[in-house]
């Protein structure tokens, strides 16, 4: 039977030979992941079910990157809670401050997960992972308290979507602009229980970043996972950082789809989601002038070091306009030293821009930048939610670093091209 | 088993976001979630919600966050089961994970609605106005996560393989 990457996968990790779409199964997993919101759930979950100790001590990660540094005294007392369970138990995979980042940043750049793995997190945009050709997926806390005790998840094997990549992006245009652009597309549950499976020649002009990026954001679409086919990109990378070797897996090419998607990356231009859901996707075009408050650029989205290398170029020699807030939130300590040594945070204290040590806090409205009432954002994160920074009358406009960095200098929504030679 | 409550409606794509916003995730202790329930979107919805009552929402109910504290918010403020045109994923299992009953039905529903949905027949009875609804039952290897009492008894006890 004819299956994709992801079936493919998910039939490794569950002892069988075939899977159709639809099936219910009983899988495997190489990792699971928690946070310092959910892993206190899943603890309580743990304990409460009597479990004693955890299936794998190497193959938890804990990493304490959304209200951290402790924002108040409850934070401290969550992330107490869950440094103590992981001495506990021995879990060798705790991050704490100091050494932790946004934790779908972190774990690539640590090498914990490899091309044909199956990773669960208690986060939803576990699904990152999928750039690395693994299956991986956002998940609850009792799910991450089952796979702590048991090493396994119950999945519904899930149809896919073929999104046929053709053509090479434009300068300034982003993994960002691909995945608002599709999600713009398709709607926010364009791909509810589904995969989004990555295809075509415009994969392989796709950095590493960029499918990171796009993987990311395949939950705001309503689907279970995004995965990109491995390449040599892909070992390239996973050799840098040291990951496991890897098992590559390919989708069969008469593989079912439930329907294709064809994007011709070289036509794509910059996308800004409006408020209040990611499918409310934007070009310039199709924008008037929009005042802001706030600029964020950083997250599990786009924090890493291409994105703050791109901010970096527009704001080079430039001024945050006065009135606006610019944060800067590279996503690991790694990428932050990385950014020191390119000089980038000297271009951004120099253009005015706060630099935060790494962590999730605004992109969820938890800390280190919250909007008050009446107050517009333009953020490189995920999510426009209603409330989603601060107050519930606020605004959250999702962009591209590029278009972020140049909105910081224009005060107003603004894309690179608008700004000053 | 046999739920009975009011109708309390809500549109397409609820996120997480308004079930329970994120500044009040410094707690996993449920009934101070619930007392944050469904502040952003509705925020006369304690003052309103009965026990027993029913949400009734449009696509995508719980879109967003994979934060397991907005079914534990919805069940812990009373809310006896919840009916939408459909579910984001992580709701969906989170919700049969803690034994929160959740329906997948086309109707349309007003505030208010006396609403009486039986599990076990899979039906769904609008009181108020009376029009009657059938659901599918859950696939038989989640039947078993629900009638464990939830996932981590379902593991415990081999119930699923």
């Amino acid at each position: 039977m004819p299956m994709t990457m992801t079936q493919k996968i998910l039939a490794a990790h569950c002892g069988r030979d075939a899977l159709a779409a639809g099936e219910m199964i009983l899988a495997d997993i190489d990792l699971v992941l928690g946070n310092d919101i959910t892993s206190p759930v899943a603890i309580n979950e743990f304990t409460k079910a009597g479990c004693e100790c955890v299936f794998d001590c190497n193959r938890i990660a804990l990493v304490m990157d959304h209200f951290t540094p402790n924002k108040d005294i409850k934070a401290a007392e969550q992330t107490k809670k869950v440094r103590e369970f992981a001495g506990d138990k021995g879990i060798t995979n705790f991050f704490d401050v100091g050494e932790m980042g946004v934790e779908h940043a972190l774990l690539p750049e640590k090498g914990m997960v490899t091309a044909g793995d199956l990773v669960i997190g208690a986060d939803s945009h576990t699904c990152t992972y999928g750039a690395l050709g693994a299956f991986s997926s956002g998940v609850g806390s009792t799910d991450m308290a089952a796979a702590m005790a048991y090493g396994k998840v119950w999945l519904r094997v899930p149809a896919a979507i073929n999104v046929r990549l053709t053509g090479k992006l434009r300068r300034h245009v982003s993994g960002k602009d691909v995945i608002l652009h599709l999600i713009r597309l398709i709607g926010v549950d364009g791909a509810l229980y589904q995969s989004l499976e990555f295809s075509g020649e415009g994969v392989a002009a796709l950095s590493m970043d960029d499918r990171l990026c796009i993987c990311n954001m395949a939950i705001e679409a309503g689907a279970k996972n995004g995965i990109f086919p491995v390449d040599d990109q892909t070992l390239a990378f996973l050799r840098e950082h040291g990951a496991k070797e890897p098992r590559v897996y390919a989708a069969d090419p008469d593989a079912a789809y439930e329907r294709t998607i064809e994007i011709d990356l070289s036509a794509l231009v910059s996308v800004v989601a409006f408020p209040h859901l990611p499918e409310n996707g934007r070009t310039f075009e199709e924008i008037g002038e929009v005042r802001i408050d706030q600029v964020v650029v950083g997250s599990c989205t786009n924090g890493r070091i291409s994105d703050l290398r791109e901010a970096a170029e527009i704001l080079r020699g430039r001024k945050v306009k006065k009135g606006v807030r610019a944060l800067i939130i590279p996503a690991t300590q790694t990428i932050w030293l990385q950014a020191v040594r390119e000089g980038l945070m000297e271009v951004f204290i120099a253009a005015g821009c706060a630099v935060s040590t790494p962590t999730c806090g605004p992109c969820l409205g938890g800390h280190m930048g919250i909007l008050a009432k009446g107050e517009r954002c333009v953020s490189t994160t995920n999510r426009n939610f209603v409330g989603r920074m601060g107050d519930p009358q606020s605004e959250v406009y999702l962009a591209s670093p590029a278009v972020a960095a140049a909105s910081a200098v224009m005060g107003r929504i603004a894309s690179p091209d608008m700004l000053d030679a | 088993m046999l739920l009975t409550g009011n109708a309390l409606c809500y549109g397409d794509n609820v996120d997480t976001d308004v079930i329970i916003p994120a500044r009040y995730l410094n707690t996993s202790d449920p009934k101070e979630l619930a007392a944050h329930c469904m502040e952003d979107i509705d925020p006369a919805f304690l003052a309103k919600v009965k026990p027993g009552d029913i949400i009734a929402a449009g696509r995508n109910f719980g879109c967003g966050s994979s934060r397991e504290h907005a079914p534990l918010a919805i069940k812990t403020a009373g809310i006896s089961c919840v009916v939408a045109k459909s579910f984001a994923r992580i709701f969906y299992r989170n919700a049969i994970n803690i034994g929160l009953p959740i329906i997948e039905c086309a109707g349309d529903f007003h505030d208010g609605d006396a609403l009486e949905v039986d599990l076990s027949a899979g039906t769904l009875r609008n009181g108020t106005t009376g029009e009657s609804y059938v659901f599918p039952p859950f696939p038989a290897f989640l039947q078993k996560i629900i009638e464990a009492g939830g996932l981590m008894n379902a593991m415990a006890g081999g119930d699923i393989a």
